[in-house]
């Protein structure tokens, strides 16, 4: 058996004839028993990517095994052996959480007795029992994500893919599904995930790939992708936009680094750390400009994509850029 | 949480079911049949509206038209009437099949359906045959409704059967046609509309509502000769209890015919779509 969980080599993907490119040529190795994030802002290809490897779509070029079988020469067992949930949270309306789950159960052709107690356990592990037998119409968005889920995970499969998990979702159950996924992953289950969110994938992800139109841009552990940058990043406060656009000249040359403005504050990332403060508040000082405030912090994820990609992680790009499927599942 | 977790790989022996290939593909169809049904039940309004419209057209034709449609036959219009609106309301039934089509694939379910290790043909046939079990409920409703209205069949009960069978399977084939036009459509909404066009035509320019020699010479030749027509004869025939000839026969050819040239068709419409 291969330590690797999912190998992708040089996926190719266009739609419309060739005219749309969402993926360039895609290659990854996802290692077994972790999170392994693809980082992406919308129509970056992510989800045409997870679509790839769940034998939803099949590659234009290229080839991907997923627990060692190849997704387009033997689908029915990658269908096996993957859970797909998303942030659509394709679940059936029209029925009740536990008919979902007994539908789900019976299409993965799972015994039916095992079906009906996996049902109830997991409707339980996620806090839907009360709900088990109402209409998925009247969830929550944070209940049907859940049940999405749940519905990923009666059959046990030993590879999950989640396509932003928690996008929409409010901070509380965020978190209640980032401590999911953390104890699917102690079980020993290889998680794929993918997310807008640069915090997301700094909690979850061991390792994590950048995509952007469709190519990947960098990979490594988030660690080795923040120390790409520099060590630290200086965080400056004007009391307005003019002090911060005279400040900014003021202090440009402490990093090698072009200096990122949004309104009344600049950031800077500096090898220095307090000597480039120091620094800064000096000249600052000198030349009369007042600060607001002042912090040291470490690079987020953020600031690793904005200077790989010069713009921001959560712009919405699915207009200009080509991810198809983006675009009719908005539409939709 | 992690009690679930914690004995995920582990606990993966033994979970599966071992049925052969075609067991599985049976089961398959029904399990998303029965969940067609269920959400039949839980939005009864779409079921209410699929009683209601056929209704509506017996209670239009029967007591507002049919003064104005002579036919001489045993208990005059009504008994005209009746077999040709049984037939339509299987027809329109089939309508059904586009819109839930396209609700499921614009709702994203299909994409987690093609994710499982289902049977490829379940999702369309479980439609199908879910269409197909609402379709009986309403003709038995129809039937209800048409013997207050003094419809009299004049066949026997087995007669009866026969015809309702030959109009339901006539349904069946043709609503793989309809499930080609839900995957084409880019909403439900315009699933419906889309299916418009072609059920106008087939059931009115028909022998459903009145005879093909009243209407014009032109359009004669299609209205004798188009499936619908030998259907409504075959079902008109075996209800009034005189010979069919062989408009039983046709019916059946028009039948497999379609399902022949619409379920592939369908089939491959289904691969494409993701």
């Amino acid at each position: 058996m291969s330590d690797f969980a999912v190998i992708a080599d040089t996926i190719v993907r266009t739609f419309d004839e060739g005219n749309v490119q969402a993926l360039k040529g895609v290659s990854l190795q996802v290692p077994r028993g972790e999170v392994f994030g693809l980082l992406g802002p919308n129509g970056s290809g992510k989800t045409t990517m997870v679509r790839i490897l769940s034998t939803i779509l099949s590659p234009t070029s290229g080839s991907a095994t997923v627990d060692g079988f190849d997704v387009v020469k033997r689908p029915d067992d990658v269908r096996r052996r993957i859970g797909l949930a998303g942030q659509y949270a394709t679940v059936d309306e029209n029925l009740t959480g536990f008919e979902n789950l007994r539908m789900i159960g019976s299409l993965n052709h799972l015994k039916k007795s095992y079906v009906m107690s996996r049902a109830k356990e997991l409707l339980e592990e996620f806090g839907l029992s009360d709900a088990a037998n109402r209409n998925v119409k009247t969830y929550s968005g944070g209940m049907r994500r859940r049940l999405d889920l749940g519905a990923a995970l009666v059959a046990r499969p030993p590879i999950l893919f989640l396509d932003e998990p928690t996008t929409g979702l409010d901070p509380q159950s965020r978190q209640d599904l980032w401590t999911i996924i953390e104890g699917l992953v102690e079980g020993g289950t290889t998680v794929l995930l993918t997310t807008q969110y640069l915090e997301e994938a700094d909690r979850l992800c061991k390792q994590l790939v950048v995509l952007d139109k469709g190519s990947i841009i960098a990979e490594g552990t988030s660690q080795e992708l923040k120390t790409q940058l520099g060590t630290t990043v200086l965080s400056l406060t004007f009391a307005s936009t003019s002090d911060a656009a005279r400040g900014v000249e003021l202090i440009r040359d402490l990093s090698n680094k072009p200096a990122n403005v949004e309104g009344t504050v600049v950031e800077l990332t500096v090898e220095g750390g307090p000597a480039s403060a120091a620094d800064a508040l000096r000249r600052l000082d000198g030349a009369g400009v007042t600060l607001a405030g002042l912090t040291l912090r470490e690079p987020s994820l953020d600031d690793v994509f904005l200077s790989l990609t010069g713009h921001k992680a959560e712009d919405e790009m699915v207009t200009e850029d080509g991810d198809a499927t983006a675009k009719r599942k908005v539409r939709a | 949480m992690t009690t679930v977790a914690s004995e995920n790989i582990d606990a993966r022996q033994n979970i599966h079911d071992e049925r052969s290939a075609l067991s599985w593909a049976v089961s398959d169809v029904l399990t998303m049949a029965r969940r067609n049904l269920l959400a039949l039940i839980r939005i009864p309004t779409a079921l209410v509206f699929s009683i209601i419209q056929p209704i509506m057209f017996v209670l239009l034709f029967r007591y507002i038209f049919s003064g104005a449609i002579p036919v001489s036959i045993p208990g005059g219009y009504v008994n005209y009437l009746m077999p040709g609106i049984i037939v339509q309301t299987t027809i329109f039934g089939a309508v059904g099949t586009a819109i839930g089509l396209a609700e499921d694939l614009h709702r994203g379910l299909i994409e987690r359906f093609r994710a499982l290790p289902m049977a490829r043909m379940a999702v369309l046939a479980g439609r199908t045959v879910s269409d197909l079990g609402r379709n009986v409920l309403v003709l038995a409703i129809i039937t209800a409704v048409g013997l207050l209205v003094g419809f009299r069949p004049h066949g026997n009960f087995l007669h009866y059967i026969y015809a309702c069978l030959i109009t339901l399977l006539f349904a069946f084939c043709l609503s793989w046609g309809f499930a080609f036009v839900g995957l084409a459509a880019p909403t439900s909404e315009a699933a419906q509309a889309m299916t418009f066009p072609l059920i106008f035509p087939l059931t009115f320019a028909s022998s459903i509502f009145v005879r093909i020699a009243t209407m014009p010479g032109w359009l004669q030749p299609f209205a004798r000769n188009q499936p619908v027509s030998e259907v409504t004869n075959a079902v008109r025939s075996l209800m009034r209890g005189v010979s069919p000839g062989n408009s039983v026969w046709v019916s059946l050819a028009w039948s497999i015919g379609a399902i022949a040239v619409l379920g592939p068709l369908a089939t491959a419409k289904y691969k494409k779509v993701a």
